[in-house]
């Protein structure tokens, strides 16, 4: 596999755009190490802060930092990053809507064998409820780079979240992204597939399987699960009819639930939601834990294949 | 048993503890040594002599409580409760391996002998706390121990829940802290100095006292001594301790907090702890 840890594109692009704009600071809650903030740590000292394992602390000091004009991206896993400071995060980041960005790496069942305590399985979801809230989880390492930037350069509450471990490259350097608006991958007319994060190389084969047995897909990457890209979903919907959602995320309050959505409102298409099917995981090897939950390029092509049957 | 035999037999007891984790951290390539070494003898202290459990009735309603509050440390715990014949000693060549007891944090549900489930750092002594309450309003005799880390003292529930303790009078909580000064990123003078340990928890109304972690006469004696101060605070033993205790590379270095350790290094690191 070509690849590489979405956790290494935050580290390597926060550095640079520190390195750029003496605002930007690293808030570290003493996982700096895990989550690759070191060089920023060591290059540029005096925008760097680190609370140690405090994360609530974490949070509000990022807040006060914002509110005197500095750019704070608070540095930890993602299930302290959402849950641990949520409270936090709604009175004092979202609800001033504050400009900090909340950068979480080992993203969904990508610390496989650390088991649940360290597995981000409802993040984005928690993330997603609060009012003024960014939700994003980049496909690959480039998309990462460029997604960081991109939350650097907008100005209010970002949740990034990022793998632990390498994933395969889906992208290069040439891609554009823009928050908020979904990248299509590939065109078609029978079936969308509407993916993000980490799993997205099984959603590509998958379209590529599809497309081999005369299946036309259209497959988007919808890296910002919030705000929506509303006017790509509803295209889905209109133009297409058949929705297969795609996340390494519970099946709850994630991507598959916003899609839902708006199906629902719109009283027209049909969806199948791929995803954590609400149950915890475990220590074990990560493709094991995918396919326990039914996330894996099979069973892509088949509800794909389910749904065009009626 | 006298004194002198029984820390004799607790220090063997603590060796294999060390030799376990290590094995097990070595199989499964993954997992934290370092916070495992340096509670091992306070670990070996209690699970081979102070603690009253049944490890052929885990859920024996009257036993004393174990909290690991630090979860990462659980190789240390696993191998207690390998030692204590809570499973068969073979399992711990599962460690983090799909659909092992032994979760790469302390999982109750598949687990005999885990009181709590932890892994996120700072919740496990307010459990505790509640264990220990319930024993008070149940009058019940057991007793609740717990283990924290040093950098963990920086999560602020930890203060939350000793705060409920001394409300509490909650002298049936014994907290062992320690207190090796190096967590994940670098010494906790680094990260975020947490000052005399001792003291703050004195501050709060604890029964506190400093002791070397590793001396397992220090150990004893701290737990001779407290087990009868029945006044009303809950009891904390700050231990010094070392971080990779015993296996001289490991000492004192950041790296080993989440590190397992190659087939070379594997063999030096036992042969170390026999010698020690
Ligand atoms: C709430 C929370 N934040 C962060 C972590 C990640 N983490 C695991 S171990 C560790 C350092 C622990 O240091 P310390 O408590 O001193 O333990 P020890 O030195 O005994 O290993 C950190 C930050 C965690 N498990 N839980
Ligand atoms: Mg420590």
């Amino acid at each position: 596999m070509e690849g590489k840890a979405t956790r290494d594109a935050y580290g390597e692009e926060i550095l640079a755009l520190g390195r750029e704009n003496k605002s930007i600071y690293v808030v570290d809650a003493d996982i700096g190490k895990s989550c690759k903030t070191v060089p920023f740590s060591q290059e540029l000292p005096e925008q760097h802060v680190n609370v140690g394992i405090a994360e609530q602390n974490a949070a509000g000091v990022a807040a006060g930092l914002a509110t005197c004009g500095k750019v704070p991206f608070v540095t930890t896993y993602a299930v302290f990053g959402s849950m641990r400071m949520s409270e936090q995060i709604r009175q004092e980041v979202c609800y001033p809507k504050l400009n900090v960005k909340i950068a979480c790496s080992h993203g969904g069942f990508t610390p496989a064998n650390d088991g649940a305590s360290h597995q981000g399985i409802e993040d984005m979801g928690v993330m997603r409820s609060i009012p003024n809230m960014t939700v994003i989880m980049p496909a690959d390492y480039y998309a990462a780079r460029k997604l960081v930037r991109k939350s650097a350069e907008y100005t209010g509450p970002v949740y990034l979240r990022f793998t632990r471990d390498p994933i395969p490259f889906v992208y290069d350097e040439s891609v554009e992204l823009e928050i908020g608006k979904a990248h299509m991958i590939r065109d078609g007319i029978d079936v969308a597939i509407i993916a993000n994060g980490d799993i997205m190389s099984r959603a590509v084969k998958a379209a590529e399987e599809l497309e081999k047995k005369g299946i036309s897909v259209r497959l988007l990457d919808m890296h910002t699960i919030k705000p929506l890209d509303e006017e790509a979903v509803l295209s889905c919907i209109e133009e297409i009819g058949r929705i297969v959602t795609v996340e390494d995320h519970s099946i709850l309050n994630g991507l598959g639930s916003a899609v839902c959505e708006m199906t629902a409102e719109k009283g027209k298409g049909r969806v199948t939601r791929i995803g954590i099917r609400d149950q915890f995981g475990e220590s074990a090897p990560y493709d094991y834990l995918l396919e326990k939950n039914g996330i894996t390029v099979e069973n892509i092509i088949f509800s794909a294949e389910e749904l065009l049957k009626n | 048993m006298n004194k002198n035999e029984k820390v004799a037999y607790l220090k063997e007891k603590a060796k294999e503890l060390r030799k376990t984790a290590l094995t097990m951290i070595h199989t499964a390539q993954s997992g934290h040594p370092g916070g495992s070494l340096s509670a091992a003898d306070f670990m070996a202290a209690l699970y081979f002599d102070e603690l009253n459990i049944r490890p052929e009735e885990p859920k024996w309603p009257e036993r004393d409580r174990f909290v690991l509050s630090k979860g990462h440390v659980c190789p240390i715990l696993y191998s207690s409760l390998a030692l204590r014949e809570y499973f068969p000693y073979e399992t711990i060549y599962t460690l983090r391996k799909q659909g092992s007891i032994l979760q790469g944090h302390p999982d109750m549900k598949v687990c005999p002998g885990v009181d709590i489930s932890t892994g996120s750092l700072g919740q496990g002594l307010s459990t505790a706390v509640g264990m220990a309450l319930a024993g008070k309003r149940d009058r019940k005799d057991y007793r609740v121990f717990c283990v924290v880390g040093d950098g963990e003292c920086q999560e602020g529930q930890i203060w939350e829940a000793v705060m409920s303790a001394v409300k509490y009078q909650l002298d049936n909580l014994t907290i062992f802290v320690d207190n090796n000064n190096l967590q994940n990123d670098n010494s906790c003078d680094v990260v975020m100095p947490t000052g005399d340990l001792k003291a703050k928890f004195e501050a709060f109304g604890c029964n506190s006292r400093r002791i070397n972690g590793h001396k397992m006469e220090e150990i004893v004696e701290a737990l001779d001594d407290l087990r009868d101060m029945n006044d009303g605070r809950p009891k904390v033993i700050v231990g010094n301790t070392v971080k990779g205790k015993g296996v001289s590379f490991m000492e004192n270095v950041v790296m080993w907090h989440g590190v397992a350790p190659d087939k070379e290094q594997f063999a030096q690191a036992m042969s170390e702890v026999e010698a020690m």
